[in-house]
C-alpha cells in the first residue's frame, strides 16, 4: 500500500541520505532508527508531503502522493504539541476533527480522552497540563480520526511507563486491525514484529 | 465548507481566551488617530480635510500591527502542519483563519471609525460613506495582509519586513477608500470609488488565499 | 520540437548555464558601450536646445529610459521567478534573484534624476506627480523583493518565497499604476504633467531610443555576471565549481 523508493534529502549542503526505500501492506509497521541528527524527521516530513524530496517517489494505494486520498488515510504526530494552550482538552479534540471535516461528538471526544488517562482533565485549560499530559491530549487523535497510516515522530518522548504501555497497544490494536505505522525513536518500542531502517 | 466554519469558530473561540491581543490593535486605531490633532492643532476646518486620510492610514497601522500573529502562535506549536496535512483543503482553512482575522480586527475599526470621526467634525453622510469604505477596505487588508504574513512566516524580523512587503500594495485601497470620503465632502460622486473597492475585493478573495497557502506550504517546508 | 526542448532544458542547469553566460557578457558590455557613448553624443550635442526647458531638459535622455527599464525589469524579473517556481528550474530563479538590484537601480536613477529635472522645471525636488509617485511605490516593491529573499537563510524557500511575492506585485503594479494615477487627477493642485512636454524632435527620439538600447545592454550583462556569482555561491560544493574557479 505504501510504496518509497530512492528518496534522497539534503540539508543546505550536507546529503542526509539517498536512495531510502521500504514499502508496508496492512498489518506492518517500520522503526526509523538512526543518531540525532541522521534525518528521521526529515524522513517523516518528506514521507508525509510536508516538504519536497530531492529525488525519489512516495506512493500510497498506487497513486502518487501528496493527495488527497493520502491526506485522508494519514495522521501525522510530530514533536510539536500541536495542541492550543487555551483551549480545553476536549475542545481541542473536538475542533482538530472539525477542522479536518469530521464530526466528533463529546460522548467519543470524552472516551477517547479517558482512555489516554485524562479522566477530569478534559475541561482545563492544555497549559495547566504536564508536558507528558499534553503529548496524552495529542495522542488521543489517533483514537478519533480513522487513519490507516500512522507516521509518528517520536511519539515515546515525555511519556511515563504506564503511557509508554498505552500507547503500544494502541499501535498493536491499530495493526491488528490492518493499520499501518512508521514511528521513529532511539529506544527499542514495545511493539512486537515490524521492519528497521537504520539511517 | 464546515472546515471553513469550524477554523473561522475555532479562531475566535481562541480570541476569546486571550482578549488582550485582539484589544491592542483597537486601542493603537483610537491612539493614533487622537494623536493627529494634537500635532497637527485643532484648527476643524484642516482636520476634516485631513480625517479620511488619518483614519485610514491608521486604519492599515492597526490591521498590520495583528498580521504578525495570523499563522506565528499556529507555525510555532505544529497546528499549521496538521491543517497543511488535513483533509480538508488548505485554501479552505487560510480562507476561514483570514475571515476570523478580519471579524477580530477588520470589523472593529469599521465599528469604531464612526465615532472616532466625530473627532474630526465629519457630518453623518459622510460617516456613513466612511463607515461603508472601510467594511469594503478591511477585507481587503486581511487578504493582502495574509500573504505577506505567509511569507514572512518564522523569517527574522518578520514584523517590520511585513510591513515592507504590505504597506505598498495596500496604496490602492488606501487610495479609493480615503478617496470616496474626500470626494463625498468635496461633493463629488462616491459610486466609483465604492465600486473599484468592491472590485478589488473580489480580486483579492480570489486570489489572496490562494497566494497565501501557496506561501505557508513553502514556510512549512 | 522535441529536440529544442532538450536543448532549452540543457542552458536550464547552472553548469552549462555558466560558461554560456560568460560568453555573452563581453559582447553585451561591448554593445552598452557602443551605443552609449553615439546616445550620449545625440543627447548632449545634437539633439536641439528646448525652447521652453533650455539645457535642463537632456536629462530626460536618462531619465526615461531609466524609468522605462526599471518597470521592463519588473516584468522579467517576475517572468522567471514564476518559471522557477513553476518548473523548478534553478536557473531562473536565480536570473530573478540577480535582476533585482539592476531594477532597483533604475527606479532609484528614475527617481532621482526625476529630481534634478523638477528642481529647475517645477521649483521643488520633489512633487506628487503620478509617474514619480509610481515609480517610488515600484522601487518600495524592489526593495521589500530583495529584502524577503535576504532575510530568508535556505535559498530554495528564499526563491520560491520570493517567487510568490514577485507574482503578486506584478498583478499590483497596473492597480496601483491606476489608483495613483486616478489620485492624481482627482488632486489637481499641481497641474505639472512629465506628459506634456512639447513634441520631441526626431534628433531627440533617436537619443532616447539609443540611450534605451544601451541601458537595456547593460542591464543584461549586469546581470548575467551577477547571476555567474550566485551561482558559483550556490554550487560552491559541486565537481564542476571547483574546476572552474581552477
Amino acid at each position: 500500500m505504501l510504496n518509497v523508493s530512492g528518496l534522497a534529502c539534503s540539508r543546505g549542503e550536507r546529503r542526509l541520505f539517498a536512495d531510502v526505500g521500504f514499502s508496508l501492506a496492512a498489518g506492518e509497521w517500520l522503526h526509523v532508527q538512526g543518531e540525532n541528527g541522521s534525518g528521521k524527521t526529515s524522513l517523516m516530513r518528506l514521507l508525509v508531503g510536508l516538504s519536497p524530496a530531492d529525488a525519489g517517489t512516495v506512493s500510497w494505494r498506487d497513486g502518487a502522493t501528496p493527495s488527497v486520498e493520502f491526506r485522508r488515510d494519514l495522521i501525522y504526530l510530530g514533536h510539536h504539541a500541536a495542541v492550543k494552550e487555551d483551549l480545553t482538552p476536549l475542545e481541542n479534540l473536538r475542533l482538530a476533527a472539525a477542522l479536518d471535516g469530521i464530526e466528533l461528538d463529546e460522548r467519543a471526544a470524552l472516551a477517547a480522552l479517558i482512555r489516554l488517562g485524562l479522566r477530569g482533565r478534559e475541561e482545563l485549560p492544555v497549559r495547566v497540563l504536564s508536558a507528558g499530559q499534553k503529548r496524552r491530549v495529542l495522542l488521543a487523535r489517533l483514537l478519533t480520526r480513522p487513519a490507516v497510516l500512522w507516521v509518528l515522530d517520536e511519539a515515546f518522548n515525555a511519556l511515563d511507563v504506564a503511557a509508554v504501555k498505552l500507547l503500544g497497544d494502541l499501535i498493536a490494536e491499530h495493526l491488528a486491525g490492518g493499520g499501518m505505522a512508521v514511528l521513529t525513536s532511539h529506544q527499542p518500542l514495545p511493539v512486537p514484529g515490524g521492519k528497521a531502517l537504520v539511517l | 465548507m464546515n472546515a471553513f466554519f469550524a477554523t473561522v469558530r475555532r479562531d475566535l473561540l481562541l480570541a476569546m481566551r486571550r482578549k488582550s491581543e485582539v484589544l491592542t490593535a483597537v486601542f493603537f486605531f483610537v491612539i493614533v488617530t487622537s494623536l493627529f490633532p494634537l500635532g497637527i492643532g485643532p484648527e476643524p476646518v484642516l482636520l476634516k480635510k485631513i480625517a479620511p486620510g488619518i483614519l485610514w492610514v491608521a486604519a492599515l497601522l492597526a490591521t498590520l500591527l495583528g498580521l504578525p500573529r495570523l499563522f506565528a502562535a499556529d507555525h510555532v506549536d505544529g497546528t499549521l502542519e496538521q491543517m497543511a496535512l488535513s483533509p480538508s483543503p488548505l485554501g479552505l482553512l487560510v480562507a476561514g483563519k483570514i475571515l476570523a482575522h478580519w471579524l477580530l480586527c477588520g470589523l472593529p475599526l469599521v465599528l469604531l471609525a464612526p465615532v472616532l470621526g466625530l473627532q474630526f467634525d465629519l457630518d453623518a453622510s459622510a460617516l456613513g460613506i466612511l463607515t461603508l469604505a472601510l467594511l469594503l477596505g478591511t477585507p481587503l487588508l486581511s487578504l493582502i495582509g495574509a500573504i505577506g504574513a505567509a511569507l514572512t512566516l518564522g523569517v527574522r524580523g518578520g514584523g517590520v519586513l511585513l510591513a515592507l512587503l504590505i504597506l505598498p500594495l495596500y496604496i490602492p485601497a488606501l487610495i479609493f477608500g480615503a478617496g470616496a470620503v474626500e470626494a463625498h465632502i468635496a461633493g463629488l460622486e462616491v459610486g466609483g470609488h465604492l465600486s473599484l473597492l468592491a472590485a478589488m475585493l473580489v480580486l483579492a478573495a480570489f486570489f489572496a488565499p490562494w497566494a497565501t497557502t501557496a506561501a505557508l506550504r513553502i514556510a512549512l517546508e | 520540437m522535441r529536440q529544442s526542448l532538450i536543448q532549452w532544458f540543457k542552458f536550464a542547469s547552472p553548469q552549462s548555464f555558466y560558461p554560456l553566460a560568460g560568453r555573452m557578457i563581453p559582447w553585451f558590455w561591448a554593445a552598452a558601450a557602443i551605443f552609449g557613448i553615439s546616445g550620449l553624443w545625440i543627447s548632449f550635442f545634437v539633439a536641439p536646445t528646448d525652447a521652453q526647458q533650455g539645457e535642463g531638459y537632456r536629462i530626460i535622455f536618462v531619465h526615461v529610459p531609466a524609468s522605462w527599464m526599471s518597470m521592463f525589469i519588473y516584468l522579467v524579473m517576475a517572468f522567471w521567478a514564476g518559471l522557477g517556481l513553476a518548473l523548478n528550474t534553478r536557473v531562473s530563479a536565480m536570473m530573478a534573484q540577480s535582476l533585482a538590484p539592476t531594477g532597483a537601480l533604475m527606479a532609484a536613477l528614475s527617481l532621482w534624476t526625476g529630481a534634478l529635472w523638477g528642481k529647475p522645471m517645477w521649483g521643488a525636488w520633489w512633487v506628487w506627480d503620478a509617474r514619480l509617485t509610481s515609480e517610488l511605490i515600484l522601487f518600495f516593491l524592489y526593495l521589500g523583493f530583495m529584502a524577503l529573499q535576504a532575510a530568508i537563510d535556505d535559498p530554495r524557500r528564499a526563491d520560491k518565497a520570493g517567487a510568490i511575492l514577485a507574482l503578486v506585485g506584478v498583478v499590483n503594479i497596473p492597480i496601483i499604476y491606476f489608483s495613483v494615477k486616478w489620485w492624481n487627477t482627482l488632486h489637481q493642485g499641481s497641474t505639472i504633467n512629465l506628459n506634456k512636454a512639447p513634441s520631441m524632435a526626431q534628433t531627440m527620439l533617436w537619443g532616447m531610443l539609443l540611450m534605451a538600447l544601451a541601458f537595456w545592454m547593460y542591464s543584461i550583462a549586469v546581470a548575467l555576471m551577477r547571476v555567474r556569482a550566485i551561482i558559483l555561491e550556490r554550487e560552491r560544493h559541486t565537481e564542476w565549481v571547483k574546476h572552474a574557479v581552477e
